[in-house]
């Protein structure tokens, strides 16, 4: 069942001056994301992802076409909390997303605007807390936590909704390796775990190898739907639209290029190396 | 500023508006004191809310010092300038009775009142006390005072300290690194270094207000129309026990003074 749909979606960013449009950031946008998979959105700077991001919970509203999140149309105002509390929405920067200076005040801050009960509340905090691994910092000041930390502390701010499907917009652009690392898994845990439709806006390859479908975008266009395994055997296609691919890829093309046969679907380090390891077999 | 030091004590544990009303009534207090009696018993209940506390005397200090300067011209200006039975006479000053009793009692007067707040920072997180705020305040919402906004504002201000001192120490390194001197030159020279570290803060501050607010706004904020709190504020036994003793100091610093002491 798809959950949120993308019909003909153009969006434009309007100048300071009057009238003026700028070049269209999306251009006629078509895209089903069906309940609980895990749909990777690739694309370089400039190339309409973030935008795209902003459409799913009506951050932004389509100049033409629309977006429907179950079942309600992100441009009616009335609906903007209900589609809100299902499709929760994690950023770049995990400063600029926390507001409390309690790590566990900040968790109870959107089930808190949706009038939850304090017991309730409480309850989903915990849970939250505990989905991300951070249930023993409840009580420190996010200020004092690594960067991984308090992204982690952000997600837990948006499970607390327990919603349907969570956007998260480059994640991990700031954080370090380990950071990065932490955040990956999680959101693997929430698709395989949880349940929850995972949306993952980046520019990182390896965080995209997991993922149920990759969707790759150029000029506010989708230009590459499909699997990753089958999306990465496009390697000269990928680099042409300036994105790099995941290392084993670049290994087994690289290699390729010299004579061997090997399946460009191997995405994991651990296939890669089989892969290696039969044909160095024969 | 006032910082919060964690604990477990009987102060910690009273309730952020017990706390806000109480330092309502001993400042209400101390200003209608004007006997040694009066400032005695105050200074009684003070001394016992800061050891309850066990907030230390040395902490207390600390929190004084930036204000000696302060302290100091008080107690020149009531000690010289007040009329009365001369004590010392030494060329064009004079040093009254009067005036030496005055300008202890205003020294006396501005620590407390000094403590006192002190003790409330010290002792109530910056969060519960906008909290206490906001309850103590809502009544004003009635004449259409934007009270749950100015308490969200406060708490995203405090929030957000530590986060931008941060950010100026680094722009500050950055500008050192390119040679930038904030240390020397004149006053004036100092605060023109000022603007190339100001610049990059507000921009940044003003991007970060962008981003917070389309956060929040994911997280369905949308102000305070049905929204309820995880902590609810709840006043227990010894609440009403401080706030009754709070009426009973102001009570009978004025019947004190009625009295003449």
């Amino acid at each position: 069942m798809s959950i949120i749909n993308f019909n003909n979606v153009t969006y434009s960013y309007k100048s300071e001056e009057e009238g003026i449009s700028l070049e269209p950031a999306l251009r006629g946008v078509d895209l089903e994301i069906e309940e609980g998979t895990f749909v990777a959105i690739l694309g370089h700077n400039g190339s309409g992802k973030s935008t795209l991001a902003k459409h799913f919970n009506g951050i932004l509203v389509p100049d033409d076409g629309a977006v429907t999140a179950f079942g309600m149309d992100t441009a009616d105002e009335d609906m903007l909390i209900d589609i809100r509390r299902r499709v929760g929405m994690v950023f770049q920067n995990p400063d600029n997303q926390i507001v409390s200076n309690v790590v566990e005040e900040d968790v109870a801050f959107a089930p808190e605007n949706l009038g939850v009960e304090p017991k309730e509340i409480r309850r989903r905090v915990d849970k939250a807390l505990d989905m991300v691994g951070m249930y023993n910092y409840r009580l420190h000041a996010p200020h004092l936590l690594s960067g991984g930390q308090k992204q982690r502390i952000a997600i837990a701010g948006v499970l607390a909704m327990a919603p349907k499907c969570i956007v998260f917009d480059e994640p991990t652009a700031m954080l370090d390796p380990g950071g990065r690392e932490d955040i990956v898994k999680i959101i693997r845990e929430l698709r395989e775990e949880h349940g929850v439709a995972v949306v993952l806006i980046t520019h990182h390859m390896e965080e995209t190898v997991h993922a149920d479908r990759l969707i790759v975008m150029d000029g506010g266009n989708i230009v590459m739907d499909g699997k990753p395994c089958e999306i990465f055997t496009h390697v000269e296609e990928l680099k042409a639209l300036g994105l790099t691919v995941p290392e084993t890829t670049e290994l087994i093309w690289e290699l390729n290029k010299k004579g061997f046969n090997l399946p460009l679907e191997a995405l994991t380090v651990e296939e890669c190396a089989q892969a290696l390891f039969s044909v160095l077999k024969e | 500023m006032g910082q919060y030091f964690p604990g477990d004590t009987i102060i910690h544990r009273l309730d952020p508006r017990t706390k806000l009303l109480f330092v309502v009534f001993y400042i209400v207090s101390l200003f209608t004191a004007k006997s040694w009696i009066s400032f005695g018993i105050i200074m009684a209940v003070l001394i016992t809310a800061v050891l309850a506390s066990k907030v230390s005397f040395k902490t207390i200090f600390k929190g004084l010092k930036p204000l000696v300067i302060i302290i100091i011209f008080t107690a020149v200006l009531n000690m010289f300038f007040t009329q009365g039975e001369p004590l010392v006479e030494f060329w064009v000053i004079t040093i009254t009775r009067e005036g030496v009793t005055k300008a202890v009692l205003m020294v006396l007067r501005i620590i407390m009142l000094i403590t006192g707040t002190l003790l409330l920072t010290y002792t109530t997180s910056p969060l519960a006390l906008t909290d206490g705020l906001e309850a103590l305040l809502r009544p004003l919402k009635k004449i259409r005072v934007p009270v749950h906004e100015i308490s969200m504002m406060m708490s995203i201000a405090l929030r957000f300290i530590p986060t931008l001192i941060e950010e100026t120490d680094k722009i500050m390194s950055a500008q050192k690194a390119r040679g930038a001197d904030f240390d020397s030159g004149n006053l004036i020279e100092k605060a023109k270094a000022l603007i190339p570290l100001l610049v990059p803060l507000f921009v940044s501050a003003f991007r970060r207000a962008d981003e917070l607010a389309i956060a929040m706004e994911s997280r369905c904020y949308h102000g305070d129309k049905g929204r309820t709190r995880m902590k609810q504020l709840k006043m227990k036994g010894h609440d009403y026990v401080v706030l009754g003793l709070s009426v009973l100091l102001l009570a009978g610093v004025i019947v004190l003074g009625r009295f003449g002491f």
